[in-house]
């Protein structure tokens, strides 16, 4: 077993303090000069129901989860009701510890609450941890907790034990604590941290698993972020100062970092009746003169669809975030999916006239959503920043200065009183903001409450001043104006200094290989260490991740395509909406592209992609893998 | 300086302000109510002094849903149902707007009948005006959320099994701070309501009957009216629930037997939306919409909350 990467797992029921407790442990080893990436895997309840968070660290770059891990913190589901063998659900209490067995790695490390979890529960564990060479270091931690603090305390406990067993020093973690509490909880915490490790390390060790070596550490300042607060952040530096919503998981993320962060800025933050009105505020708002935006996750973001096509017509900027998850319907509302693709790319009727990004990193999200914003106001025009739960609710390590950058307040293609005065108008004494000779396709605007400036809006069919025609040469020129817009941003991203489209490795740019994998969204990061599991075996391979979906970007993906012999498309969905898209678009490519789909409510892991296409694509290795499937090449 | 300057314009305004220099022919129908609503409303304007360029109309779909097309201002004809959250983040964006919605009794009761309780409940400074004609007409004559029991028509033939929509009383309920009643063919107290409407700082709902001669002929032209101000029956203090509570009941409940009861029916003062959020500091004292156009503002930055996540 190497010590070249910790993959640290905190595993209990929802409300045991997970999520913070892997907060703070990550950020820890981040100050330590390590780099992080964290996965949660979490139930749609707010008590209980086996929750756990994985802080992935090491030396090296990491940009993904792991492939399975090698570090098991089991605290037990403290919330489990009815914990019997034979309930409906099992034995919830115990989950958090069994459930995790089958991804341990060879010879990993079990810590284990023995204060919540008796032998009982434990049936078959002692005879697994022999066969799969595990060192497991039963611990009390809720009666230590509960001796010198109180039994939520379980999880600093715990920490207290992993650093006992990593040879990790507890300075950054007592930091941490320090910054976030005081008084008697601080205390308290800090004594069962120091007690649990004293505790631990007074016994034999039989693992070799240490904390990896930090190295030189980092260059400059990190920070940890995750893509829901990039989004917000990007947000924030383009000037949004409204946001409307209605909760939903797992978008609430971006609108709890905004409305948090709105007020402070003088801005306005909206939580509203349903997702309807929360697109339809994102438009009034925007219309009278705000950057404004909105979003939701799958359901909700279909009740936006009839706002969605009124922005289209009416070419009121509008910027939505859908965050997906497992769908159809409620699906799993905890669970990362890549399903709802078609859906933002298509729904509402008519013709789609909107942009559409699906970042694949925290940094992406942020630049991204940035863009989202300029093609929004620019263009008269919504702009969606598709993610899913996994990438929204992922933590990672970012240079900080990625978000050291100036403010763009613009409202775009907007017209001042005085151009105003000067602007075409129609006899009625309208401002003709609709006008067919538009610019690239736009037509600029002005803002209500400025003189001259009156038009208006309607989601019929329009002519130059904003009155309803169903005029057949008026519709083709405003039809015609709108589509252009989608021509002209695509021209704007292609002529761009950097193209949102990522080649890995960045140096097979212009190679030719003889595989590609290519992916979108959260899953760009997990393909790209496929590729270099796959390059270590000796496959000449490189990987695609592609942000573009509206405007599609032809030209970054028909160049790729064209330098590889075959492609597999790796996606978070079963019906391989990537590879429609691509076929659609690009026409005459589906004898190259096969794709391998995932939609059991889990991520893919690097190692699996890698063997997977080994078996599929190479037609060597093990037996194909029933957490994913694969669909080969038409005529294939 | 502000970048609207037709915003709190001081000069006097001619009811023709109103109406676009080349007016486009209405498609309503000869006889229909809606046109005095449009009369009203131009009257109200004229009588506020307000620039054209100040005031944003938002409508939903419908006969009603027109009324921006031949009003002459900032219109916004949105879709089914949803003019009231457009309008009051409109509002909320520029608080000095003059911000108006409009809709019918299907628009605003029936299919945004979620946004009608919750703008209510908000409170926010606008008016609403709900075209109430007990029918839904561009759609040719069904039956509404406001139509009598037992009403026929193509989509309930047999007769509707549903007690109508009471819109004051919901109205009541949810929280509007200003609700009366007029009807087209009362233009005198129509115009009285719609200003008193507009200088009410909150959220000031009017069901405003309009007859439709095409589609609800059997119904009625909603004359005679009783103005409840002036009914001896009537003794009833606009601040009081319970007592405005009664008279929306009785109004409702006559209406389907053909008397007509109009007027104002409730008014409070308590603080509107804007005023609660800038209280507890979540809206900003000067209109967000001016900020962008001022060349001088330091914009925030992310940068600023990195602190966070070292």
């Amino acid at each position: 077993m190497t010590n070249d990467e910790l993959l640290w797992r905190i595993a209990g029921g929802s409300g045991d303090g997970i999520d913070s407790t892997s907060k703070n442990f990550a950020k820890a080893l981040m100050r330590s000069g390590l780099n992080i990436f964290t996965h949660r895997h979490y139930p749609s309840r707010i008590r209980g129901g086996h929750t756990y968070v994985e802080v992935r660290a090491a030396q090296h770059e990491v940009k993904s989860r792991g492939d399975g891990y090698n570090f098991l913190l089991a605290l037990g589901d403290s919330f489990a009701r009815n914990p019997q063998e034979d309930a409906y659900y099992g034995n919830e209490e115990v989950k958090p510890l069994t459930e995790n067995l089958d991804e341990l790695r060879e010879g990993g490390v079990i810590v284990y609450d023995e204060g919540l979890l008796g032998d009982d529960d434990l049936a078959d564990l002692q005879e697994r941890a022999e066969e799969n060479n595990w060192h497991v270091y039963p611990l009390d931690l809720r009666g230590l907790a509960r001796e010198h603090g109180r039994e939520v305390m379980r999880n600093t406990a715990g920490v207290g034990a992993t650093a006992a067993l990593l040879g990790m020093d507890l300075a950054p973690i007592e930091e941490l604590m320090e910054e976030r509490m005081s008084g008697e909880i601080l205390e308290q915490n800090l004594e069962i941290l120091e007690i649990a490790k004293s505790e631990v390390e007074s016994r034999e060790f039989t693992h070799d698993l240490r904390m990896p070596d930090a190295g030189a550490g980092h260059d400059e300042q990190q920070v940890l972020v995750s893509g829901s607060t990039a989004i917000a952040y990007g947000s924030i530096d383009e000037g949004c100062r409204f946001i409307s919503g209605y909760p939903m998981t797992p978008w609430t993320d971006v609108f709890t970092i905004m409305s948090q962060n709105l007020p402070e800025f003088g801005g306005i933050a909206e939580q509203v009746e349903d997702e309807i009105a929360a697109a339809a505020l994102a438009i009034g708002a925007s219309h009278a003169g705000a950057k404004a935006m909105s979003g939701s996750s799958g359901g909700g973001f279909a009740l936006m669809s009839e706002p969605l096509g009124l922005a289209e017509i009416a070419e009121t900027p509008l910027v939505l975030v859908e965050a997906m998850r497992a769908g159809p319907s409620t699906g799993m509302p905890t669970k990362p999916e890549q399903g709802d693709l078609e859906h933002v790319l298509y729904t509402s009727q008519g013709d789609s006239n909107r942009v559409v990004f699906a970042p694949g990193t925290a940094e992406e999200a942020y630049e991204q959503t940035r863009w989202a914003f300029q093609l929004a106001y620019d263009y008269h025009i919504p702009a969606i920043v598709l993610y899913d739960q996994k990438l929204g609710g992922e933590l990672k390590n970012v240079d900080e200065s990625v978000f050291d950058r100036e403010p763009n307040p613009s409202l775009g293609s907007v017209l001042t009183e005085a151009e105003l005065a000067d602007a075409p108008h129609h006899a009625s004494g309208k401002f003709e903001r609709y006008r067919h000779d538009g610019d690239g396709g736009v037509s600029p605007r002005s803002i209500p409450g400025q003189e001259n400036g009156r038009f208006l809006v309607t989601g019929n069919e329009h002519n130059p001043s904003g009155h309803i025609s169903e005029d057949p040469d008026n519709r083709i020129a405003q039809m015609d104006r709108r589509m252009e817009k989608l021509t002209s941003i695509r021209a704007t991203l292609d002529g761009a200094e950097t193209s949102n489209q990522t080649i890995y490795p960045p140096e097979a740019e212009g190679e030719d290989r003889t595989y590609g994998l290519m992916t979108f969204g959260s899953q760009q990061g997990t393909v790209e260490e496929a590729v270099e599991k796959l390059a270590e075996s000796g496959y000449s391979v490189k990987a695609l991740g592609v942000s573009d979906l509206l405007p599609y970007p032809e030209a970054d993906v028909r160049s790729f395509l064209d330098s590889v012999d075959h492609c597999l498309v790796v996606e978070m969905n079963a019906s391989a909406q990537l590879r429609g898209l691509t076929q659609k678009e690009l026409g005459d490519v589906g004898s190259k592209l096969s794709s391998l789909l995932k939609y059991n409510g889990n991520p893919f892991e690097p190692e699996e992609i890698a063997a997977e296409f080994e078996t599929h694509v190479e037609g060597v290795g093990d037996e194909p893998s029933k957490n994913t499937k694969f669909v080969p090449a038409a005529g294939d | 300086m502000s970048a609207f300057s037709a915003i709190g314009d001081e000069r006097d305004v001619d009811q023709n302000e109103f109406t676009p220099g080349i007016e486009p022919q209405a498609t309503w129908c000869p006889g229909c109510g809606d046109f005095g609503v449009l009369k009203a409303l131009k009257g109200a304007m004229t009588e506020l002094g307000k620039n054209p360029d100040e005031v944003l109309l938002v409508t939903g779909i419908g006969c009603s849903g027109k009324l921006s097309s031949y009003f002459d201002s900032y219109g916004y004809h949105s879709i089914h149902g949803r003019s009231l959250p457009i309008s009051r983040a409109a509002k909320l964006a520029n608080p000095e707007l003059e911000v108006v919605a409009a809709g019918g009794d299907g628009d605003g009761y029936g299919i945004g009948g979620n946004h009608f309780m919750h703008s209510a409940r908000e409170n926010h400074d606008m008016v609403y005006i709900v075209f109430n004609n007990e029918i839904f007409g561009l759609t040719k004559g069904q039956t509404s959320p406001t139509s009598p029991k037992g009403h026929k028509s193509k989509t309930q033939p047999h007769g509707s099994a549903k007690d109508p929509i009471r819109p004051l009383s919901m109205s009541l309920s949810a929280g509007s701070s200003y609700i009366a009643r007029t009807a087209a063919v009362n233009p005198r107290q129509a115009k009285e309501i719609l200003v008193e409407a507009f200088e009410h700082d909150g959220f000031a709902h009017i069901d405003f009957l309009t007859q439709c001669p095409t589609w609800n002929k059997d119904a009625k032209q909603y004359v005679p009216y009783t103005d409840v101000q002036d009914a001896d029956e009537f003794d009833f203090d606009l601040g009081d629930r319970r007592g405005a509570g009664d008279v929306m009941y009785e109004a409702e409940t006559r209406l389907a037997d053909g008397e007509v009861l109009t007027g104002r029916f409730y008014q409070d003062d308590r603080p509107s939306y804007g005023q609660e959020k800038r209280r507890t500091g979540e809206m900003p004292e000067q209109p967000l919409a001016e900020r962008y156009f001022d060349d001088d503002y330091d914009w925030e930055r992310s940068a600023d909350l990195m602190h966070r996540h070292r």
